[in-house]
Order: C-alpha cells, then structure tokens, then sequence
C-alpha cells in the first residue's frame, strides 16, 4: 500500500508527528482561501463522504450490530459522534461512540517534549467482543493508527477492528490500511493537509496547503 | 516544565494545571483491566530513600511500574550509606548504573537540590527534611479539585481560584505545608496556617498564606482542612505542655469537625497520630479524603513522572 516511499532521513520526525496534518490551527479561513491553501472537500463534500461511511459500516457489519466507534482526538471525536449520529438516523439505534487517547503509546514520544494527555472514553458497554472502528480525520503515515490498536489492546479484545478516515493522504510507513475512506488525496510529502470541523474550527472544510518554511 | 521537580515553587501555574490534567486522565487507566502504560519502557527510576517511608515509596513505586518503568529501590538501612559512604559518591554510583530518573527522600533539607548538581537524569524529591515534598503538594491539590472544583468535568483545566485551605498543626517541621502554601498559592487558593506559636516557622509572615493561632474561627470558613502530623521524631525540644492540651486546642474531634462548613473536605498527608492531631471518628468520616489522597498519590506521580520522562528533554537530546 505503499505508493511513495518518504525521502530517506525525512520519516517521522515531522509527517508522523500527531497532529501534523491538523493540530496546528490553520490561519482563519478567509485569509486560508488567499494564502496558498486549497479547499478540497466543502461542507457538502464532508458531509455525503460521511453519510457514505456510515451506510459502508453498516452494510460491513450487517446492520452495525456490535459496532462501537472510538474517534483519536481531536478530530476524529467529533467524526464518531457525527458517524454515530448519522448511523442512528439510518437505523433507528445510534451506535456508541467514544474517544481514544494514544498519546502513551506513540512511538515518537521521545521526539517531542512530553505533552498533554487527551481524554479517553469508552462507551459503557466496553469494546470486548465488539467491532470496533477507529475514526481519524487523516491518515497519514499510519503510526497514530498502529499506537491506536495498541492503546485498544489495553482496553479489551474487540472481535474486530477496523478504520474509517476522513481523508486518506497516502504516505504509509506501517503496514495499515483503512477500511473506510471520504477522501483519497494524493500529495506531496512537504503539502499539508489541514481538517476543520465546525466542532472546533467554525467551518467544515479539507485544505491542503505548503509546509511554511 | 522543569528538568527536575525539587520544589512546588518550581512549577508555574500553568504546569501544575497540566499536571493535574495529565493526572486526571491517566486517572481512568487506574479502573482498567490492564493498569499498565508502555510510556516510559526502558527507563530506569531509582527509589532512593534515606529515610523511613511506606506509602511515598511504594507510590512512587507503583507510579513507575504502571508506565513500565524498571524500578531500583535503595535504602540507606543495608546499603553502603551504613557504612558511610557520602551522597555524592552513592549518587555517582546510580549515575554510572545509567539511571533516567531518581527519587530521593533525605532528611536533609535541599538533599534534593544538591543530587540535582551530579546526576544527569531527572530528580524528583521525595522530601527533604523539612524544606518541601512537592508530589505531595500535587496530590493535596488533586484531590482538592476533584472534590470542590468544576462538575461532571471534575475541574480540568481550572485551578483553585479562592478555595480557602486551612493547614493546622505542626507546620514547623512540616515540608508537606511548605509545599503545600507554595503550590496552592499558585493555583489561587488562599492559604491559612493554624499551629501553636511555638510550631510557627521563622519569618511565616513572608509566606503567601495568612497565619491564625485560632483554630475555631479558622474552621467556620474553611473549604478544606489539612492537620498535619506532629513530627514528634524531628522534636528536640518541647514545643507544647503535653499531648492531651494539643489536642485539645488544634486537634480535630467529632465536635470540632461540626464547625465546618456543609462540603469541607478533611484531610491528612499520613501517617496519622490517631488520637492526637485528628481524632478517629474524624479520619474514618466520610469527609476525610485520607484513602483518596493515597490514590490518587500514585497518578499525580505518574503524570509527574511521564512530564519529566514521557518526552524529549528541553534543548537535550533524550
């Protein structure tokens, strides 16, 4: 699944940085359209890729029983909670949703000074025995996602895990694929991919943009 | 934040905030099957302990265990400080051991400061005689925010903006309300230290905190009341009459416990002297946090140690 080796000595000290693609909150939109970032999903966009998703997960999971979606903060919360909501509007149940913290599992920790922890939130019912699908905004080098599957490790045995992203930006250094994707986005490794959700940011948009120099 | 954590007087209001925050989170890793975090694989955290502890060692111990940290204990009883070898040179032995982290208690005071001076890796005082012991600030503090601040979100991210903490007994020899005034001050609490004139430390009035010999009064407005243990072992001379007239003007009983405020909140850094300072149906009152600060000890601890250890050193690298 590897479509573009990352230049050698490049690997992960930035691109697999957690938040890269999204944390740093991006100037404000208006001035984002003007200073050489690109829209590349509208509001619209986002919200049939997650209407899509949500109608994918339940055809997968026969209906969405079992299913508990866990989101990797920040982002990928906020798209649980709209994929659970969109699944309940579907199906009449909405499906559980929490949050999964994988900052003490990263493999880069050592790279940065230690920083704060994010909240972790599993629904009641717990995740043994249950499919669990991981929501991201972007999936990048695949290392946030492999830190995931070890924090879930600790939580309980899931019967199955799987993974729905927002926008798949190519780029992997783990062997990890995800299973439901809004966006495949080719890019160049120095690009940035920035998620907002209204949650946080104001605004539903993808942008990709330069790495500023 | 810091390197290392010698005093509460080294941590801005913003660190303590994320420490407590940090401490509120890994607090749920506590309720899990699997009370274990990779975090801090391949360090090593030496306990080095010259003087008796119970609950801060094994805390601090089970801190670093649960974040996978390999953990050395040493005492000075049975080791080669018996035979009078000097803390720089047991310093510089654990140092050429390769060790990330040490955890030192000593009764001397700034024994921690020093030790910062040799080692390479991250100190962490444990107490120093009777200058500070900054976790158990951390853990004070904590424990506080969780019962009195904010609700449903038990406070995070919130200090303890003009929550009033009334500290009574022995504040002398006590490094528990050194840290306690300076860390609590800090996060906005106000601070009143109630103790027998005798028990009042040297130049108090420079302290951020009030000072009342009137313990009655004191407990009317008090969000939180901590007694302090009588260090009866650092005594070298009588500082009050005889037990039973200390308890009977700054021990807390049943009666005096009824001067509190409806939410007040009791507490008590250990080991206690039941019967002196705090009277035993006050410890076992619902209103005693005594076995939830032991708890809570080991996540603080925990946060401490994966700020100071989690990530890359400032500057340095790991």
């Amino acid at each position: 699944m590897c479509a573009m080796r990352p230049e050698p000595g490049h690997e992960s000290s930035v691109p697999s940085a957690p938040g890269a693609a999204s944390a740093p909150r991006a100037p404000d939109p208006g001035q984002a359209a003007g200073g050489g970032w690109k829209a590349v999903l509208t509001p619209e966009e986002i919200r049939r890729a997650l209407s899509r998703i949500a109608h994918e997960i339940l055809e997968r999971t026969h209906g969405g029983e079992g299913v508990v979606l866990l989101g990797i903060p920040t982002r990928g919360v906020y798209l649980a909670r709209r994929l659970a909501a969109r699944i309940g509007e579907f199906e009449g149940t909405p499906a559980p949703y929490g949050s999964l913290d994988v900052t003490m599992h990263r493999d880069d920790l050592r790279l940065r000074p230690a920083r704060a922890l994010r909240r972790t939130e599993v629904p009641p019912e717990g995740v043994d025995g249950k499919t669990v699908v991981l929501v991201d905004d972007v999936l990048f080098s695949g290392r946030t996602v492999r830190a995931a599957l070890d924090a879930l490790n600790d939580l309980g045995r899931p019967r199955a895990v799987q993974l729905a992203v927002l926008v798949d930006r190519g780029h992997r250094e783990l062997p990890i694929r995800a299973d439901y994707v809004g966006k495949n986005l080719p890019t160049a490794h120095r690009e940035v991919v920035r998620v907002h959700l209204t949650e946080i940011d104001g605004e539903d948009s993808v942008l990709l943009g330069e790495r500023d120099q | 934040m810091n390197r290392h954590l010698i005093s509460a007087a080294d941590l801005s209001r913003d660190d303590a905030i994320l420490i407590l925050d940090t401490a509120a989170e890994l607090a749920s890793v506590a309720g899990r099957p699997i009370r274990k975090l990779p975090t801090l694989r391949g360090l090593t955290v030496v306990n080095c302990f010259y003087e008796d502890s119970t609950r801060t060692r094994t805390s601090f111990e089970a801190a670093a265990k649960r974040l996978s940290a390999d953990v050395i204990n040493f005492s000075a009883k049975g080791s080669s400080v018996a035979k009078g070898e000097s803390l720089k040179d047991t310093a510089l032995t654990l140092e050429a051991m390769g060790t990330d982290a040490v955890i030192i208690r000593h009764s001397a005071s700034g024994a921690a400061h020093t030790l910062a001076r040799w080692v390479t890796g991250s100190v962490v005082n444990a107490g120093d005689g009777t200058h500070e012991h900054p976790t158990q600030a951390l853990l004070d503090a904590f424990t506080m925010r969780q019962r009195l601040v904010g609700d449903g979100e038990r406070g995070r991210g919130m200090g303890l903006d003009g929550l009033r903490v009334t500290i009574v007994g022995d504040v002398l020899h006590s490094r528990v309300a050194r840290s306690n005034v300076l860390l609590l001050t800090v996060l906005g609490a106000e601070v009143t230290l109630v103790a027998p004139p005798t028990l009042m430390p040297y130049a108090v009035e420079t302290w951020p905190c009030k000072v009342s010999y009137d313990l009655d009064a004191e407990l009317r407005k008090a969000d939180v009341v901590m007694m302090l243990r009588v260090q009866q072992e650092r005594m070298s001379a009588a500082y009050f009459p005889s037990i039973r007239e200390y308890r009977r003007r700054y021990g807390l009983d049943a009666g005096r416990m009824a001067l509190l405020p409806e939410h007040a909140i009791v507490m008590h850094p250990g080991p206690m002297n039941r019967g002196v300072e705090i009277a035993a149906e006050v410890a076992d009152s619902p209103r005693s946090t005594i076995v939830a600060q032991v708890s809570n000890g080991v996540i603080v601890r925990m946060a401490v140690l994966y700020l100071l250890l989690g990530g890359a050193g400032e500057g340095a690298a790991a």
